[in-house]
């Protein structure tokens, strides 16, 4: 008498991982692209070639403009987004330590944080003029909020095992915060970095765009007034790198941070 | 030190603001170096009452205290928990190491003495693992490593084992009864098992349902240093059935009112 074998039933939750596939698809769509514009079929007026876009970066990068350009951009974003980042947090503890910061900060939040940050621009160069200080202003502005609401919920679901175990054997109020109210929040900080992030780089290139004379996101709507796509692209494969940069950044430093967190 | 619990009520009101009596008229002492094991069916307020001495808890009735004299900076009491507490974002040693960074010890005092109960409690080598990389048996060793660091008056355990799987359970009580023949601690010991509480206490307090009061405490009459052999005396087995008849009917009943 034969056995009939059990059937595999885990085939139906297989997800094979295509490693090939993963390079090939980006590698594909590159190619694609330099054909389509080496024949002719697309003008390069529309959409230049990667190979173009390489050597006008390049270009660029001998010439001295790109640096200045890229320099001008960090210094606004790095200073926004740290601002943005301490307040942040700070007003993030604040509300989700003390009752009476909850109470007057949850709805001054509420109400302030649905305005898109971008139509505050022209108020803030109102108030602050059209020099850096505006649009240092409108990033810290757009930073601030995914911060303050992280950081505030991650102290707000500090487990309460924790806080007991910790009072049990003598914490104080300011231990609490530091010993584990700290440490408990610091995965959502994270998260609220990197969305944040996001949020500056948008906020840099569109405050960039509507009032400045340096930058990158100028430089990309310079080189459109100038019908020069080339430079324009240069301009946009720049915040992409910009954008991978800063969440590899931020992930490396939540791993030095966060050695605790499970791998994977 | 002896632990006095006197009298002593709670009522709390619950999410639908119903006033719930958990414990009344609960009297019972604890003497310097005994370990009294409390046990009882579910909802019987045995945790309230570790919360009440560990200082988490008022009672509303009656009164929880020690008598006789606590060395300056030495705490009355250290809790061992059932889902460990342990902090994630803390190595063991860092962890061990807690208890004494609230109470004022400097670095090297609290390395030498955390360093010192982690050997005891078996953690020689974990030192800079994190929580997360233990199994649940390393971790409970953790907890009552951290505990015994501040070197309490009384050690109260709140279902320490409960979370672990069996045959750890049994090996963990082996051990806490070796360290107490080398610590001579004062235990109060929660548990809804009759078995763990006979074999580790000298005396176990039974409590009722809800509202938990004392339904008898019963001597457990077997010497120490307690062994294996003595899970099969009769003094070990009586205790075990009489207790378990206390509580039958009241766990029974809580069974069906499905309270948790």
């Amino acid at each position: 008498m034969t056995a009939r074998p059990v059937p595999n039933r885990a085939r139906a939750l297989a997800r094979p991982e295509h490693r090939v596939a993963r390079g090939l698809g980006l590698a594909g769509l590159l190619v694609l692209w330099e054909l389509l514009t080496r024949t002719g079929w697309v003008p390069a007026l529309f959409l230049p070639s990667p190979l173009g876009v390489l050597a006008a970066g390049g270009e660029m990068l001998r010439s001295g403009e790109l640096l200045g350009h890229v320099a001008t951009s960090l210094g606004r974003i790095l200073l926004g987004f740290g601002l943005g980042a301490l307040g942040g947090v700070g007003v993030g503890f604040a509300v989700g330590v003390f009752g009476l910061a909850e109470a007057v900060g949850t709805p001054l939040i509420a109400a302030t944080f649905p305005i898109p940050k971008i139509a505050l621009l022209p108020l803030l160069i109102l108030w602050l003029g059209i020099g850096e200080a505006s649009k240092v202003a409108v990033i810290a502005l757009g930073v601030f909020f995914p911060m303050a609401i992280n950081t505030a919920a991650g102290v707000r679901h500090a487990d309460p095992l924790l806080l007991r175990a910790a009072v049990s054997f003598g914490a104080g109020r300011w231990s609490l915060v530091r010993k584990v109210m700290l440490p408990a929040a610091l995965p959502m900080i994270f998260a609220g970095l990197k969305l944040g992030a996001g949020t500056a780089l948008l906020l840099l290139v569109a405050a960039e765009m509507i009032a400045a004379n340096s930058g990158i996101g100028y430089l990309i709507l310079n080189a459109q007034n100038l019908m020069e796509t080339t430079v324009l692209m240069v301009g946009i494969v720049l915040l992409s790198l910009l954008g991978l940069a800063s969440h590899w950044l931020l992930t490396r430093l939540e791993r030095l941070a966060l050695p605790w967190k499970a791998e994977g | 030190m002896r632990v006095l619990v006197r009298d002593v009520g709670h009522t709390y009101r619950d999410r639908a603001g119903h006033a719930v009596e958990a414990l009344a008229g609960v009297t019972f002492t604890v003497e310097a170096q005994e370990i009294v094991a409390v046990v009882g069916p579910s909802g019987c307020g045995k945790s309230t009452l570790l919360s009440m001495l560990a200082g988490l808890l008022t009672p509303s009735a009656g009164s929880v205290g020690f008598d006789g004299d606590l060395p300056a900076g030495r705490p009355p009491t250290a809790m061992v928990f059932q889902e460990f507490a342990l902090f994630p974002w803390r190595t063991v040693q860092a962890n061990v190491e807690f208890g004494l960074e609230e109470a004022g010890r400097p670095p090297a005092d609290r390395r030498a003495i955390a360093g010192r109960f982690i050997e005891l409690a078996g953690l020689g080598g974990f030192e800079r693992k994190y929580p997360h990389q233990l199994s649940g048996g390393m971790r409970q060793r953790v907890g009552i490593a951290r505990a015994l660091a501040v070197d309490p008056a009384v050690l109260l355990m709140d279902e320490p084992f409960s979370a672990l799987d069996a045959q750890t359970r049994q090996l963990m009580q082996e051990e806490l009864l070796a360290i107490w023949e080398q610590t001579r601690k004062t235990i109060l010991y929660v548990t809804h098992n009759i078995h763990e509480a006979v074999w580790l206490a000298d005396r176990v307090v039974v409590l009722s349902r809800r509202p938990g009061r004392v339904l008898e405490i019963v001597p457990v009459a077997l010497g120490r240093p307690r062994t294996e052999a003595m899970l099969g005396e009769r003094v070990f087995v009586d205790a075990v059935e009489r207790i378990w008849a206390l509580i039958k009917s009241q766990a029974r009943a809580a069974l069906r009112e499905g309270v948790a």
